[in-house]
């Protein structure tokens, strides 16, 4: 058997890690080993080794054996399984297919819940108060009242200004 | 001003006091955020590092809340300051590990660290004495909302901040407690709280963080998940964790105190004789002997000194600490005589540990004899 990391010498070294009702090996010659300090307890941690490995071999699934390459910074998957760490905030886009069972694995879930940055928060509010004052102005226009429509052109339009006006993220 | 100019003597720092400090040293929250499009640390190239920290460094220091602070570039370091800073928990590790590229911005009352160019562009955390996450949190989240409006943040809608390490995404946060927990280390059931803590999500790490020792009995208490849960969310799951861990360890010492009193004393009479007395002695074996003394102050065994002294002797006894002081480059051996002597000399009027006059009835623990 090979060394998964440098796929030349002979594994020597074997770890088998289970979390939940997932089972992960992973099979190290020497070198590697010794390179990723598995030999140092203090120091090593098998958490941050499978995450190179294990999610580089979804990438490789996910990509059908074709090598990808983050479009804006060069990263590639062979450079995650050696870092455990991507290459710029672009490469969660380039190697999303292969990430999303990893995260999955990681996390309580996998949409963000969290704090949203202010700009973001008050386009994606105008946005949506753009959406229920567009339904109005149509349910307006059907039932022929005219003055509640005029009302609504002039909110919708107040509206799309703010947007705008906003800083484009 | 140099860094040591600025840093706030140990003894004030140990001064300062929150709520629980007998069992919870210190509580802090850290963010990590990256700056859209440009390349994260670990890949970026030398010279983009020094791109990135030059755009990001003059927005962290024009916060109101980093007015009068220190900010300096990694490389204008020394290693023995970068040391300092890692033995007073303000800076990671890995951090102190970077040159030029990478910077660190620390407010006047050292309540707010920044990091740039660490594994992200942006680790920035907020410290608190005693359990006071939810202050801390509220500290870094007026910070980040004041900085997102300079620096444009690597943000998905559906992922959350973007981060070099997938275990970090989503709200980028880690909120964690700095733990003394003697008790629960003498009444050997440390193992079973930290296997429940793991169970329930979240990382017990040693003195240091990240793979490292529980020298000292010190423990941290963090959360693991950042995606999925909101911040508040996890604020409190912490603190619930943490309030339930304060209980067993205040409960283990009242056990302890009542059923094996002997033991106790015993232990916390050694540490000070050793303390007291020795003529050469490591920073790992004092910091294990402090933290006897500390639980000691704690149960009024030493009534004329504060527990302030102890946790100011936790911090300069440190190795870099002690080089600090000397001119000459010191070998671990003379390190640990000039360390024996400090100690020697700050117990000097420290009197020995006093069990209180009413001791319990009978000693029903007959395996010390």
């Amino acid at each position: 058997m090979l060394c998964c990391v440098c796929k030349e010498k002979e594994a020597k070294v074997h770890l088998t890690q289970i979390v939940g009702d997932k089972m992960q090996k992973v099979d190290l010659c020497e070198a590697c080993a010794a390179q990723k300090g598995v030999n140092d307890p203090a120091g090593f941690s098998l958490a941050d080794l499978l995450l190179g490995l294990g999610a580089s071999q979804e990438m490789e699934q996910a990509a059908g054996g074709a090598e990808v390459k983050c479009p804006n910074c060069g990263f590639t998957q062979a450079d995650f399984k050696k870092a455990g760490r991507l290459g710029c905030s672009e490469c969660y886009h380039a190697f999303s297919e292969g990430l999303e069972g990893l995260l999955k694995t990681m996390h309580k879930g996998t949409r963000h819940t969290g704090k949203v940055p202010q700009s973001l928060q008050q386009s994606r509010d105008l946005a949506e108060r753009l959406k229920s004052l567009q339904k109005k102005l149509d349910k307006a226009v059907s039932d022929e009242d005219f003055e509640q429509a005029a009302q609504m052109r002039d909110e919708i339009k107040a509206t799309r200004d703010k947007l705008g006006a906003l800083p484009t993220t | 001003m140099t860094i040591h100019e600025f840093l706030i003597p140990p003894a004030d720092i140990a001064r300062r006091e929150g709520p629980h400090d007998k069992i919870v040293m210190s509580s802090r929250v850290r963010l990590a955020r990256n700056v859209k499009g440009l390349a994260f640390p670990g890949w970026a190239k030398k010279a983009e590092r020094i791109k990135t920290l030059d755009v990001i460094r003059p927005a962290v220091q024009a916060l109101p809340q980093m007015a009068d602070s220190f900010s300096e570039s990694m490389d204008n370091l020394s290693l023995l300051d970068k040391n300092i800073l890692v033995e007073r928990h303000l800076i990671s590790r890995e951090h102190a590990a970077k040159n030029a590229g990478s910077g660190l911005v620390l407010n006047r009352d050292e309540t707010l660290c920044v990091m740039i160019n660490e594994e992200d562009h942006l680790r920035m955390q907020a410290l608190r004495p005693g359990l006071q996450l939810k202050q801390a949190w509220q500290a870094i989240d007026v910070v980040d909302s004041k900085l997102e409006k300079k620096l444009e943040y690597a943000f998905s809608p559906e992922l959350g901040y973007l981060t070099a390490c997938p275990t970090n995404l989503g709200t980028g946060i880690r909120v964690s407690a700095m733990l003394h927990l003697p008790g629960l280390v003498l009444a050997e059931q440390i193992n079973q709280i930290i296997q429940a803590v793991n169970k329930l999500g979240l990382a017990v790490r040693g003195l240091y963080g990240e793979g490292t020792e529980a020298l000292g009995n010190v423990f941290q208490v963090s959360n693991q998940m950042t995606l999925g849960e909101s911040e508040p969310d996890i604020v409190e799951r912490l603190n619930k964790v943490l309030s339930q861990i304060i209980e067993h360890e205040e409960n283990a010492r009242g056990t302890l105190l009542e059923k094996k009193t002997k033991t106790v004393y015993n232990h916390i009479g050694r540490a000070y004789g050793i303390l007291a007395n020795a003529h050469s002695i490591s920073s790992k074996e004092t910091m294990n002997l402090l933290s006897l003394m500390r639980l000691g102050v704690d149960l009024a065994l030493f009534p004329e000194i504060e527990r302030a002294l102890v946790d100011e002797l936790f911090v300069i006894t440190q190795p870099n600490h002690l080089q600090k002081r000397y001119e000459d480059k010191l070998s671990a051996e003379e390190r640990d005589l000039l360390r024996a002597d400090m100690l020697r000399e700050r117990l000097r009027n420290v009197s020995r540990p006093k069990p209180p006059k009413a001791l319990p009835p009978a000693d029903k623990d007959k395996s010390s004899g």
